[in-house]
């Protein structure tokens, strides 16, 4: 990772690209409206492969906007709109003409509050599986299981797969909607403050998870808590009323910060 | 202080007195419809009712067998039309219309639609249907009785779809899934219980409409499974034996009204039991 070089320059924004690592999702010139009220300006970042990035500010600063931008979330509601450019693996996705479910079969997210789909714990993983694939059961089996595992919730769950998902603990509902993320196979997945509904335990865990998942998933993560960003990412980007203020590798920004703002919203004195 | 808490514990037990006194004085009422309706409709209660067809004038026997089964049997046609009609037209509004100003108006006259006085769609399905099919018929029936449905429907799927939390639509869009089976997979899903309990509501709301049959399937002696010709039905036999001069007609008139009732009661008590479960979950 030392090896990596952080522009400073921000209209290109500390893009960690030294051929190290490819970047898995580059933001260009990005604004995003709801209605006529502009929420994102001109946001230029990278997320590289295979990393894990944080993205920090105060309630309303534009994080979680930016992350429903990702994977088009935002166009379920009529009257919001984005411009610029998202390219994933160099493809445009803001694209109107592109395909959102199989952009979403590749972005993946998992929600602040846990959403488990009103069945089996089993049918809340196998049911995304059966979207995309089609499999015996015994494969299905396979997979569940392999996701289940992935979350670490195989253990907990393995002897009550046909209990419904609502009855889990909230920790556990949370992990299960990581696997039920996990087990369609994307490629990045967004976490929009996975960790603000459930105790310092689940809370563990789910971070402990994140760790392991960036083996094999580029993920960006929006947090309230700085000390999560601080323990889950290796960059972080910190917004502040619509604008990307800095960004760089999470040490760096943490203990060095190039801003004035930064530095005042990383030792609380405002947000 | 002492004087403010002394006035406010009057006042508060005044309030309490009138609150059990309106839901008494209702219960009340409630109570003697359901005492006299079970001692007057018992009496007559017996297998000739279940098996035999309603009495010509001054017979001292027969029973309502012709009435149930045409009752049963436009109500489950009525419920079967207007269910799925009130369905879609319920997810439009919940779903796909949310934002669209079409959807106003839709509610708007489905409001208009739910608070119809049930003779007016009577007289409706009257002009619409039966004069120009040249006759009443069980058929017409079953369409007035869909038409009273599917308002009860729009409004209970659209409520109950609401209350689906739009996380797990979010939750359920970024799997991939397209539009039609977030709605069909998880949304109804999620608000099932609720949709079937509009649905057993919606049944037991027609089961014992009088006005919109008066017009439309009228009534008929015999057995007649017939959807083409006049079908007899419980609500239309009572409103005709009760005013009779017939006690045998009368009695049997009665036992028509505790019948529909219980069944009313059923209906509901089944909706009850859905709903309780869906508050557990």
């Amino acid at each position: 990772m030392t090896d990596l070089q952080i522009k400073t320059d921000m209209s290109h924004a500390a893009a960690p690209s030294t051929g190290v690592r490819a970047n898995k999702l580059e933001v260009r010139n990005l604004d995003f409206f709801y209605g006529e009220s502009k929420a994102l300006k001109n946001i230029n970042l990278s997320l590289a492969t295979n990393t894990v990035t944080a993205f920090i500010g105060p309630s309303g600063c534009g994080k979680s906007t930016l992350l429903r931008i990702l994977n088009r979330m935002y166009d379920l509601y009529p009257g919001q709109r984005a411009t610029g450019e998202v390219l994933l693996d160099g493809q445009n996705l803001l694209d109107p003409k592109l395909d959102l479910n199989l952009l979403r079969a590749r972005v993946g997210m998992v929600f602040q509050k846990p959403t488990p789909f009103p069945m089996t714990i089993y049918e809340n993983i196998a049911f995304g599986i059966k979207l995309y694939e089609n499999l015996s059961k015994s494969e299905l089996d396979g997979r569940v299981e392999h996701a289940l595992r992935g979350a670490a919730l195989w253990n907990e769950v393995k002897d009550k797969l046909n209990a419904s998902g609502l009855s889990l603990s909230g920790g556990q509902q949370q992990r299960l909607c990581i696997a039920r993320t996990v087990a369609i196979q994307p490629e990045v997945i967004l976490f929009d403050e996975p960790c603000s509904a459930l105790d310092p335990i689940s809370t563990a865990k789910v971070e402990e998870l994140i760790d392991e998942l960036k083996e094999k998933y580029t993920i960006a993560i929006v947090t309230h808590n700085m000390q999560q960003a601080a323990r889950v990412s290796e960059f972080t980007a910190f917004m502040y009323l619509g604008e990307l203020v800095e960004f760089g590798q999470t040490t760096k920004l943490f203990t060095s910060p190039e801003k004035r703002q930064t530095q005042d919203y990383i030792t609380g004195r405002f947000g | 202080m002492s004087a403010l808490y002394a006035a406010r514990a009057r006042k508060d037990k005044v309030i309490r007195i009138l609150c059990f006194g309106a839901a008494a004085f209702g219960l009340t009422w409630l109570g003697l419809i359901l005492f006299t309706l079970f001692s007057k409709g018992l009496a007559g209660l017996s297998p000739d009712v279940f098996t035999q067809m309603t009495p010509p004038p001054g017979s001292k026997t027969g029973g309502l067998a012709n009435a149930i089964m045409g009752s049963v049997m436009m109500t489950v046609i009525g419920v079967g039309i207007g269910t799925p009609i009130g369905l879609l037209a319920g997810t439009y509004l919940a779903e796909y219309g949310r934002h669209e100003k079409l959807s106003f108006y839709v509610r708007f006259i489905n409001d208009i639609l739910l608070s119809a006085p049930s003779i007016v769609i009577g007289l409706f399905i009257y002009g619409a249907v039966v004069v120009p099919m040249g006759g009443f018929s069980g058929f017409a029936g079953s369409l007035a009785l869909a038409v009273i449905v599917i308002p009860v429907v729009v409004r209970t799927t659209e409520d109950m779809l609401l209350l689906v939390p739009n996380q797990l639509r979010e939750a359920a869009s970024a799997l991939g899934l397209p539009r039609s089976l977030v709605i069909r997979r998880i949304a109804y899903k999620a608000a099932r219980t609720g949709i079937i309990t509009g649905i057993l509501l919606a049944t037991a709301r027609v089961a014992g409409e009088t006005a919109p049959l008066l017009f439309t399937a009228l009534s008929n002696q015999f057995w007649n499974a017939n959807l083409m010709k006049t079908m007899a039905n419980l609500p239309v036999t009572i409103n005709n034996f009760v005013q009779s001069p017939y006690e045998y007609w009368r009695q049997l008139a009665w036992t028509g009204a505790l019948l529909i009732t219980l069944a009313v009661l059923a209906l509901n008590i089944v909706a009850r039991l859905l709903g309780a479960e869906r508050k557990q979950k």
